[in-house]
């Protein structure tokens, strides 16, 4: 792909620097660089969705609001770190009408759940076509996927548990990104996760109870909750914990309104 | 692949350069240029030179200076950088008030409109905020201790700026996010509603500045980016209003030779957005752009070229946008002499070139024109004649920028390719 002859400059011939800076939005933390939408009105939804976006172009202009993707579906699950894929499998079929997609850092992991997912659209034609997959590191570009209060439900199911305190900053749940997933989550929408690490299990919980923007799901909701059922057995980390029997630590909260008037001066409103 | 052969390749020394600053108060009552380790201050209302004094008990700047700010109306100034000192002066006196110790080392400051909070940003992308209130009675006593408020995760904020309304407090980073965080009365629980992300850039954000009128007292936010554009949003929503490509309107592109998309490096605006100047890296000159808060455009206005070598490193301006201060130089470079160098430009009347194209147009000030004439130079440079050190500057000038380059796209990489080293290793643990 180095060779396109409009990666150079006409008059020089040499190799123009705008499109080796791109490389900052790609993140080579691999030998191989994954795109990033500049904003989430870039996301190529017809790529993913080809069943809810139907013959619609895929349009290459400069930042700018696709009026036709207005109208028409916008992701509201997502599966943060997902591995292998299976928690999106089994929600697939339990809200087909819902866009689902899963990050995963690991380039054969997420191409492995690509491939899946193609697999599972040929295998049963009109289902699994509102799950998808991006690589991403989900820490540092989840606003370039989501809209502010575009999510109903994100999910954090086993994620590594870097164990060292100095690491502690690594961790995907952190009261520094909770304010990233409390601006993506709408009001009322609900953050899951679980670990089999007491440590992190923990921290994850105390991290969410600390923050303003969340609070515990009850009890009596969560027994309800098709979805809680998921946690410990649609995943493949999941399923393996399971098998040895190991004790799992869940949190599960959800993402509440911020105060409305803070000294006075009325915040503005969260839409 | 490659990134891996670049970045090794890297000299640390070229990482370390710091470019020269400058800082106008708002009413132009003084400027400061930072270079280095030194913060150097002009009085224009005094029409003096100013001996900083410091009662705050901390150490004095002993590493690059990295940025410095007015704050609080022009009562307060901010001056942080590499030794991880975060120093605040009160602009009357020009003592030092208070010495605050980040864990790492700075890379921007702000002071809130009330005078109340010292934020500045470190480089691990997190924001801190530190409470600048006296101690009145000691039942109360304030938390002295800066506070993190806000993160980009694994990103370097390169500014921090509060909203005209002091209602938000907005950070932009090396990737090409710029975050605008609901600020609290009350920080010391932290800054955790985000009112939006501005995304559009596709570079590096370097630098932030905000423009307002009477009937958008709320007013919008200005960025400039290595991505060669100046862009317009609507700062609560996040929506880009209008994007301002910079080096191709201004068509610098002979000028500045290979670099067919130069990057912005500074930028600062008059409050009502009508005069906007530019700092490009490699031009040796200023563009002016102007705002239109009504139909929400940019336009390029003028561009005004230097004498070769001098390429701005910073620019400053007081409210009354009657004249714009530039510097140029640069600390910590290889070829650099004992001294660290800072030269400085004054443009005045830049309201001209905007009443019409015929009248007299900016004009770059002579040594004895500028406020505060020589003996300001004398102090902001060192001595009078610094700009004749063309040799120096224009080495300082390639100096900066091949540190911004290096700082700004390549840095970040290895961070986060060590970071994933160390996480592949957790993975494999995990596994078995
Ligand atoms: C222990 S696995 C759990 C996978 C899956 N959720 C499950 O329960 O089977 C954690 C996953 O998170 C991914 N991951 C870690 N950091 C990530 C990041 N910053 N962005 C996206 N994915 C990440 C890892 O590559 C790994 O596949």
């Amino acid at each position: 792909m180095d060779n396109k002859p409009d990666r150079q400059s006409k008059t020089t011939r040499l190799p123009r620097k705008r499109f080796y800076r791109a490389r900052a939005h790609s993140n080579p933390l691999s030998d191989s660089h994954f795109p990033v939408p500049v904003s989430p009105s870039q996301f190529e939804y017809s790529l993913h969705y080809p069943h809810f976006y139907p013959s619609e172009e895929t349009n290459e202009t400069d930042v700018g609001i696709s009026s036709a993707a207005k109208t028409q579906p916008k992701i509201q699950f997502a599966d943060v770190g997902c591995g292998f894929g299976g928690l999106l499998v089994s929600l697939s079929t339990l809200f087909p009408d819902t866009l689902m997609i899963g990050m995963e850092i690991r380039d054969k992991v997420s191409e492995y759940v690509k491939e899946r997912i193609l697999a599972l659209r040929v295998a049963n034609p009109g289902q699994y076509q509102n799950i998808s997959v991006v690589r991403t590191n989900s820490m540092k570009y989840i606003p370039n996927y989501f809209e502010k209060a575009q999510l109903l439900k994100m999910f954090f199911l086993f994620p590594d548990p870097h164990f060292k305190e100095k690491n502690h900053r690594r961790r995907v749940i952190s009261m520094h990104l909770l304010d990233e997933y409390a601006y993506t989550l709408q009001v009322g929408g609900t953050i899951y996760t679980i670990t089999d690490v007491e440590e992190l299990g923990i921290w994850m919980k105390s991290c969410l109870e600390e923050h303003p923007l969340f609070e515990a799901v009850p009890r009596e909701e969560l027994e309800v909750d098709p979805v809680v059922k998921l946690l410990t057995s649609a995943t493949e980390e999941g399923q393996k914990v399971a098998r040895n029997g190991g004790q799992t630590y869940q949190a599960v909260y959800r993402r509440i309104a911020a105060p409305l008037v803070e000294n006075g001066r009325v915040s503005p409103p969260v839409n | 692949m490659d990134e891996v052969s670049v970045d090794e390749g890297e000299s640390n020394s070229s990482i370390e350069v710091a470019p020269a600053l400058i800082a106008v108060h708002p009413l132009e009552e003084s400027v400061a240029v930072a270079t280095g380790a030194e913060l150097r201050v002009f009085s224009l209302k005094g029409d003096q030179p100013i001996n900083l004094q410091d009662d705050s008990e901390g150490p004095s700047h002993s590493e690059a200076i990295r940025a410095i700010s007015f704050g609080a109306k022009g009562r307060f100034f901010a001056s942080a950088g590499d030794d991880k000192l975060v120093k605040v002066w009160a602009v009357d006196s020009w003592h030092c008030i208070r010495t605050v110790c980040s864990e790492k080392r700075v890379s921007a400051v702000a002071v809130s409109h009330d005078g109340r909070w010292l934020t500045f940003a470190d480089k691990f992308g997190i924001v801190w905020a530190a409470d600048l209130s006296v101690v009145r009675d000691s039942d109360m006593p304030v938390n002295r201790k800066p506070i993190p408020i806000l993160a980009h995760y694994c990103s370097i904020i390169t500014s921090l700026e509060f909203s005209p309304s002091g209602q938000y407090i907005v950070s932009a980073d090396r990737d090409f996010k710029i975050r605008v965080t609901v600020f609290p009365r009350n920080p010391s629980n932290g800054a955790h509603e985000i009112q939006s992300f501005c995304l559009g850039h596709t570079d590096f954000v370097s630098c932030l500045a905000f423009v307002k009128t009477e009937e958008d007292p709320l007013g919008f936010l200005l960025s400039g980016s290595g991505d060669s554009t100046v862009r317009m949003w609507d700062f609560p929503s996040g929506c880009l209003l209008c994007t301002c490509d910079v080096g191709e309107k201004a068509e610098l592109g002979e000028l500045i030779g290979e670099e067919d998309h130069p990057a912005v490096t500074d930028l600062c605006a008059s409050p009502d957005g009508s005069i906007v100047a530019v700092a490009i890296q490699s031009f040796c000159g200023i563009v002016l752009l102007t705002c239109d808060l009504s139909t929400k455009s940019i336009a390029v206005a003028k561009v005004i070229y230097f004498k070769k070598s001098f390429i701005p490193t910073c620019l400053g301006m007081s409210c009354s946008a009657e004249r714009l201060w530039t510097v140029t130089g640069a600390s910590n470079f290889p070829s650099s002499t004992t001294l660290p160098l800072a030269c400085v430009k004054v443009i005045d009347g830049l309201q001209n070139c905007y009443l019409d194209s015929n009248g007299a147009g900016p004009v770059e000030l002579e040594n004895d024109s500028i406020p505060g004439g020589e003996k300001l130079l004398t102090k902001l440079q060192g001595s009078v004649s610094a700009a004749k050190e063309e040799k120096a500057l224009s080495e300082a000038a390639e100096a900066v920028k091949t540190a911004m380059r290096n700082l700004l796209i390549k840095k970040q990489y290895s961070a986060e390719k060590r970071d994933f080293r160390k996480r592949s290793r957790n993975d494999k643990k995990l596994k078995q």
